[in-house]
């Protein structure tokens, strides 16, 4: 898995690749917090729930991000451990961070700009963009 | 894109036709010169203009400004006009930060005579304005307070005694947009909202203290109350998480929307639905209610730098700050135009374009009828912003709309890589630039050579005839987030 920035003029794009759907979103939160210059502090790691009912790949994708800038805008926390499960068309991430020290840049919202998760040789790949 | 796909119409004027691609619903206008059409080829922001030229319902052309460059879905610089109330609507179109605007106030305060002042003043612009990333505001109202916020914009502002009458009357809508309905605003949406009334936020948003340094047209400075050498104050901020949730929310829930209205586009980024239908409907009443907070957000921080301003030169009675003019620069409005010889009700999508109505438009302030609306151009930092006004030619060429800015031409980690923070503050302020900033990376992405020429974007229009030139400010200070 891992992830590189794509030039963008004006926002911020990167392509992200994982061998699955979790690894993909894994990946996809450690690059906005990384392209968002995140540090977090060493305090006990704490928990929120992420649950997500209905949608496609993409939706999911784009759901999941926007959930991680509300905790980081309203809660001060940045996540870093996924545990992922998809039931019954269900998804359930439970989300482990800590208290956000440091942030250079705000990402106003993930968008759907030529969104398309595509399941590649390598796994799941995909481009985002960021409004910044 | 290349070149050669475009029909040179006069020499700032080029058209990428109808026929270009088959999904394309109206032909797409440029304003721009051979030398910054050039530049605008290097990313993919006509690729997105001719996208935007496929929304169900679009009349004329979808115009672009010669400081367009790459968004995302809909370029930067961008306005398209779908007729009202049968042609669609799109959140996309009109950006996450709805109505991120400008306001410029200023004083008759003469730069010669504090210029020893500003280090002061930019300490105190710092303290009184917040800004920065996260939750930093100037007040947290409750939800209740919030819905009345939403509804009313400056009104509501005036009323907490934030705003004047004539900050109001200088206002594009008053401040208001009619018909806003909090209702179609989500809760996620107003608890991002509900601690950021008065905060100015981060990336490109500012405050900067200019001083009138070239006047072009005399009567209309006069008419403004602008002169030169006298200091002016921009504020460039938008909606905040309010907006950001509430375009969010409605590019999700549209998605099924172009479903159901059987409608295809070729970026889910341009999602719309027809305004004549529940979903567009609620996505108007929402938008209007984000564009009423981020009225509210400039005017309270308006109030906020008119305190700094009299306590940094105490006993100097031309210290009050006046307003000249708010505009905003990402919306969608109702507005009449003339289209093939018909006057027809439309909506404006503009996405980093300014409105510009020109001389006797009913819309504007009695006393800006005969000289045309005030449209404020704010530069990269450290380089001029302009004050130009609209033109009939804007109203018949353009929706009545005119550039924003100087548009970006780097992308943001090019820009720090080649720019260090710290280094470049030291070259403003030995331009003679106070700077105040939350973060020297940050500084550094906003760097002026990211940006293209503002001076040559504003030839460009002039020259089209859309804007004529007012005045030219010089920046001596500036706050970033």
């Amino acid at each position: 898995m891992g992830f590189e920035e794509v030039a963008h003029t004006a926002d911020w794009s990167v392509r992200v690749w994982g061998k699955d759907l979790n690894e993909l979103l894994s990946e996809a939160a450690r690059a906005m917090n990384t392209l968002a210059g995140i540090q977090t502090s060493e305090s006990p790691f704490l928990k929120r729930i992420f649950v997500f009912e209905s949608g496609d790949e993409d939706s999911l994708l784009i759901a999941f991000l926007t959930e991680l800038i509300y905790f980081q805008e309203q809660e001060n926390l940045a996540f870093s451990i996924f545990d992922i499960k998809n039931r019954d068309q269900q998804v359930t991430v439970t989300m482990r961070g800590s208290k956000i020290r440091k942030i250079e840049k705000v990402v106003k919202a993930v968008t759907w700009h030529n969104l398309k998760i595509r399941h590649t040789l390598r796994g799941y790949e995909t481009e985002i963009v960021f409004d910044v | 894109m290349k070149l050669e796909d475009l029909v040179q119409v006069s020499e700032i004027e080029w058209e990428i036709p109808r026929h270009f691609r088959a999904d394309m619903r109206v032909p797409v206008r440029l304003f721009a010169t051979r030398e910054q059409l050039l530049q605008i080829v290097n990313d993919r922001s006509l690729e997105q203009a001719v996208n935007a030229a496929t929304l169900p319902g679009l009349v004329g052309h979808v115009i672009v400004m010669p400081d367009m460059h790459q968004g995302y879905g809909f370029p930067i610089g961008g306005i398209a006009a779908t007729e009202y109330p049968t042609g669609v609507i799109s959140p996309g179109a009109i950006g996450y930060d709805i109505n991120c605007g400008v306001r410029l106030l200023a004083s008759t305060l003469e730069f010669q005579s504090v210029k020893d002042d500003l280090d002061t003043l930019a300490t105190l612009l710092n303290n009184y304005c917040p800004s920065g990333v996260g939750k930093a505001g100037a007040m947290k109202i409750n939800l209740r307070e919030l819905d009345r916020l939403l509804e009313g914009g400056s009104h509501w502002a005036q009323k907490k005694g934030f705003a004047t009458d004539a900050d109001l009357a200088r206002t594009e809508e008053t401040g208001r947009l009619k018909d806003a309905d909090p209702s179609k605003v989500s809760d996620r949406a107003k608890k991002r909202g509900q601690d950021q009334v008065g905060s100015l936020g981060a990336g490109n948003h500012f405050i900067e203290v200019e001083v009138v340094d070239q006047v072009f047209d005399q009567k209309a400075v006069q008419v403004m109350g602008l002169h030169q050498g006298c200091l002016t104050l921009q504020i460039h901020c938008g909606s905040r998480g309010l907006g950001h949730q509430v375009c969010t929310d409605y590019v999700q829930r549209f998605q099924a929307s172009v479903k159901k209205y059987g409608i295809n586009l070729p970026d889910r980024e341009l999602v719309c639905a027809p305004m004549d239908t529940q979903e567009g409907k609620d996505y108007l009443g929402a938008m209007r209610a984000a564009a009423n907070f981020a009225f509210a957000n400039r005017q309270i921080l308006a109030h906020s730098a008119r305190r700094a301003f009299e306590e940094a030169f105490r006993g100097k009675s031309s210290a009050h700050l006046y307003q000249v003019y708010d505009i905003t620069h990402n919306m969608g409005k109702i507005e009449t135009h003339e289209v093939d010889g018909k006057e027809i009700m439309v909506c404006v999508h503009r996405k980093g374009a300014t409105r510009a109505f020109g001389p006797g438009s009913h819309e504007l302030p009695s006393e800006y009828r005969e000289i045309g609306q005030p449209v404020i151009i704010p530069g990269s930092m450290g380089t001029a912003s302009w004050v130009l006004v609209g033109t009939e030619e804007s109203m018949t060429r353009a929706f009545g709309s005119s550039c924003h800015g100087a548009g970006r031409m780097m992308s943001r980690s090019k820009a720090k890589h080649e720019v260090r923070g710290d280094q470049l503050r030291k070259d403003l302020e030995a331009k003679g630039i106070k700077i105040r900033a939350g973060s020297l990376p940050g500084l550094a992405e906003e760097a002026p050579q990211a940006y293209k020429d503002v001076d040559m974007v504003v030839e460009t229009v002039v020259k089209a005839g859309i804007a004529k030139k007012v005045a030219r400010l010089k920046p001596v200070v500036v706050i970033k987030g």
